[in-house]
């Protein structure tokens, strides 16, 4: 609302400027003064505008240094699973299938958490607790991948590969997921790690999600004479269904691009094997692995068009997150106003 | 729901232990990694860390202090490119914006800090690298700026449009041109806002690791030349985790001490600029 007044305002303000600037009745000092904001009005609009020339720029390049790529391979690129730099043929599923088996099974497990983490946070917990877990969360959602490669690679993977591994064998190596020798780095590293590393993103846009659920919701609810946990069921989950939706979109959106921790765990190698103890290879980490190595025109290309893949699954992905968080804000605002 | 409000009772309390359950489980993993990181980090950690490059392979001692500078220069050079765009972008969007283009870029700014860092390599290294022969820490630093420029541009304009209308008015009203009233006015109150999002998003470039593998690729000597290959600090953590040698590991585990402090460093200093907006 206040946008308005304001472009409206600075609007008028530029009409007046470039009309009467042609004239030669102004006063010199005037004159300097409308150039002034005329050419400040052109230079954040150039800047404004770069985002979207960024965005583009990427797509475009891309795409163009995907081309030779494309052109040789066709569909058979991501229904072939031959990878080899050698001979020059380049099919690229076991990377397709270690991105999605791992993100989409990391997201499975995180998102329950995060949102019993988020309700915890902003309905459960009394006020000073909240306030102390809450910044802890944000800022444990900004360490840096590296570094949770670091400790899943020299921490965690021994941990998995003499303890855990061992375990699920035994009990449960009837069953495919979970047959084969324990390597430690394996899928199943790689989904732990993205889980912790997700986690934190979706509990705390999560809980701005939360924090939009207009009080007049909840307190509907407990006049209703409903408990606490009434109350999250019928008015603050319902309400906030789409946004929290979106965050969980966001994480995936996170999990498939991750690229550092997941080569340090996932073991590398092109497997398609049902069994998450087995290494697996992922779409960031072959990129990580092998662009700056490829010293033919055809594998870094067959790379190029991986990295296109990603960008636009995590593109779309990402806007359909955007779209329904903002969808939950607006709603939000458009109540309180 | 038979038994009335017994059983109600005896439900909401069940669900408040599993939501405080889910909490437990998703701080734990994040306090044994930083627990594991003070540790391992302090028992590592030298004067030598700070002053001396990395040892040559199987040998004892050494540092990343060229990975220290070099991540400095690239985060200089990223910040150099990118706030002049982010911030004179935020001001367009939150001073004339308001149409249906604003919030084109604004989305795409969301969707472009979404993408992964390391297609941002990708694309430094066909802009860059291949045109200029060589790796260099000038793409890394182009790199960066990427991932900065959509970061800064969200928090800046948030916090130029929490600025109320009434203080430009007022400007204006003294007669002061409008793209004065913009960066004397409107932009200075809005300052510690400001700087806590660019805080932050140097936080957030300084551990960047995938976009600098194949724009700056590292150095395992000094390296000031930014049209040269240069060293950075989460690269060498990188490059030393998956070594096989146990110095290594020691030195990323020092690395990753120093990473995490400064970015901890950063986001409380940043908590700090808007904590002190608030209490005005």
């Amino acid at each position: 609302m206040n946008s308005d007044v304001r472009s409206s305002y600075c609007g008028s303000e530029t009409e007046k400027d470039v009309a009467p600037a042609t004239t030669k009745t102004r006063e010199p000092d005037t004159a300097k003064r409308l150039n002034g904001d005329a050419v400040f009005r052109y230079l954040t609009t150039f800047f404004a505008f770069s985002i979207l020339a960024i965005l583009a720029l990427m797509l475009y390049e891309m795409a163009g240094e995907s081309m030779p790529a494309i052109k040789a391979f066709g569909w058979k690129f991501v229904s072939s699973k031959d990878w080899d730099a050698v001979q020059e043929t380049f099919g690229a599923l076991p990377y397709l299938y270690g991105s999605v088996v791992s993100s989409v099974l990391a997201l499975l497990l995180a998102t329950p958490l995060s949102i019993g983490a988020a309700l915890f946070i902003t309905e459960i917990a009394p006020g000073r607790l909240g306030s102390i877990v809450a910044p802890l969360v944000e800022l444990l959602a900004a360490i840096p991948s590296v570094i949770y490669g670091l400790w899943g690679v020299l921490v965690m993977a021994p941990w998995l590969q003499t303890t855990v591994q061992p375990f699920l064998i035994e009990h449960f190596g009837f069953i495919p997921f979970f047959e084969g020798a324990p390597y430690g780095v394996s899928m199943l590293a790689a989904i732990f790690i993205l889980m912790i590393m997700v986690v934190p993103i979706i509990t705390s846009i999560t809980r701005e999600v939360l924090l939009a659920v207009p009080q007049s919701q909840k307190e509907a609810a407990i006049a209703l004479g409903a408990t606490r946990w009434e109350t999250i069921k019928v008015a603050i989950l319902p309400y906030g269904k789409s946004g929290i939706l979106g965050a969980a979109i966001l994480g995936l959106g996170r999990a498939i691009g991750e690229t550092m921790a997941v080569t340090m765990v996932i073991g590398n190698a092109p497997n398609i094997s049902l069994s998450l103890l087995s290494p697996a290879y992922t779409m960031p980490s072959v990129i990580a692995n092998e662009f700056a190595e490829a010293t033919t025109k055809l594998h870094s290309s067959a790379l190029m068009e991986i990295g296109l893949i990603l960008m636009v699954v995590t593109l779309i992905v990402n806007a359909l997150a955007r779209l329904l968080i903002w969808s939950v804000s607006r709603e939000a605002k458009g109540g309180a106003a | 729901m038979m038994n009335g409000m017994a059983f109600r009772k005896v439900k909401n309390h069940l669900m408040s232990f599993v939501m405080l359950a889910c909490t437990l489980a998703v701080l734990i993993p994040l306090a044994l990694i930083f627990v594991h990181i003070v540790k391992m980090g302090i028992s590592s950690l030298s004067i030598d860390f700070f002053t001396h490059i990395p040892a040559p392979t199987g040998e004892p001692g050494g540092g990343m202090a060229n990975g220290m500078l070099g991540s400095l220069i690239m985060i200089g050079g990223a910040s150099l490119i990118g706030l002049p765009i982010g911030i004179l972008g935020a001001i367009y969007l939150s001073e004339f914006g308001g149409s249906k283009m604003s919030t084109t870029i604004r989305f795409a700014a969301d969707v472009l800090s979404g993408t992964p860092s390391i297609i941002t390599g990708m694309v430094a290294y066909t802009l860059l690298v291949v045109p200029m022969k060589g790796f260099s820490g000038l793409a890394g630093a182009v790199a960066l700026a990427m991932i900065m420029i959509p970061i800064v541009l969200r928090t800046t304009e948030e916090q130029l449009k929490m600025v109320p209308g009434s203080l430009r008015e007022a400007s204006l009203a003294l007669g002061v041109p409008f793209w004065r009233t913009s960066l004397k006015v409107t932009l200075r109150s809005a300052m510690s806002g400001v700087l806590t999002g660019i805080l932050l998003a140097v936080a957030r470039i300084a551990g960047e690791t995938a976009p600098l593998l194949f724009t700056a690729l590292g150095n395992q000597f000094w390296s000031k030349n930014v049209m040269q290959p240069m060293a950075a600090l989460p690269l060498q953590i990188f490059s030393f985790a998956i070594a096989p040698y146990e110095d290594w590991h020691k030195l990323a585990w020092a690395g990753a001490l120093v990473l995490v402090s400064v970015m901890f460093g950063l986001s409380l200093t940043a908590r700090y600029f808007s904590s002190s907006r608030q209490a005005h």
